[in-house]
């Protein structure tokens, strides 16, 4: 299943990276699990997405919880909480 | 409805009179946010930010007379003293200008994907977010 990944912020500099296609298996149906499984890569993956770390996470641009569904064409973005204002 | 979020400055008064044009309206309630006194750069989500200023804009026209809004937003590399973000927000009365101004910034600044990172002598570090930004959103439950 191709979803489209997304990392704003320290997110992006620590990955070294801004977003990736990936193509998650069929295990992987929420945004929990897909942030499981960025984790289970490692490095500066499993750091980033630590369970203590504070990781919001938005589904087709809108803030989503981790059981929110993921489906194939999907873009899901992962980011520290908002700074804005 | 106007929300813009872009790099250039913008100008308080124009934007003002761009929102007074209907003559219902009675009141305008505006606030600007500054950058104190370190440079700054801020990052954004280009479509969900937009998109998420739009759904606060229309929860605060759901609670209150939102006759006209205007919210923008800038991103990019920010000096001192520059400005960041501004509300202006239109109503018969000034009861529900000033309430909706306040609620749309509460929200935007908890809910909008917008990221400071700050530079000082020391080097460039990403701002945290702060509790009491959260606090704040408690008033409007």
């Amino acid at each position: 299943m191709k979803v489209r990944v997304l990392f704003f912020a320290s997110l992006r500099e620590k990955l070294g990276c801004g977003g990736e296609e990936i193509d998650a298996p069929p295990t992987v149906a929420t945004v929990g699990a897909l942030r499981e499984h960025l984790r289970a890569r490692g490095g500066a993956w499993a750091e980033v997405f630590a369970p203590t770390r504070a990781v919001r996470a938005a589904l087709n641009q809108s803030m989503a919880q981790p059981g929110a569904h993921i489906k194939a064409g999907d873009e899901i973005a992962f980011f520290p909480p908002v700074t804005g204002g | 409805m106007k929300v813009s979020v872009q790099k250039e400055d913008f100008d308080l008064g124009r934007e003002v009179r761009d929102i007074s044009g209907n003559d219902k309206i009675g009141a305008v309630a505006s606030f600007v946010g500054l950058v104190r006194d370190v440079r700054m750069t801020l990052e954004h989500y280009p479509g969900m930010t937009e998109g998420s200023i739009r759904s606060i804009v229309d929860e605060a026209a759901g609670r209150w007379q939102v006759m006209d809004c205007t919210v923008i937003h800038r991103y990019g590399d920010l000096e001192p003293n520059a400005q960041i973000v501004m509300v202006a927000v239109a109503s018969a009365h000034r009861g529900d200008a000033f309430a909706a101004c306040e609620f749309i910034m509460d929200y935007l600044k908890t809910q909008a994907p917008f990221w400071k990172k700050e530079h000082t002598a020391g080097g460039a570090a990403w701002v945290e977010a702060r509790a009491s930004d959260d606090e704040a959103l408690k008033k409007w439950k």
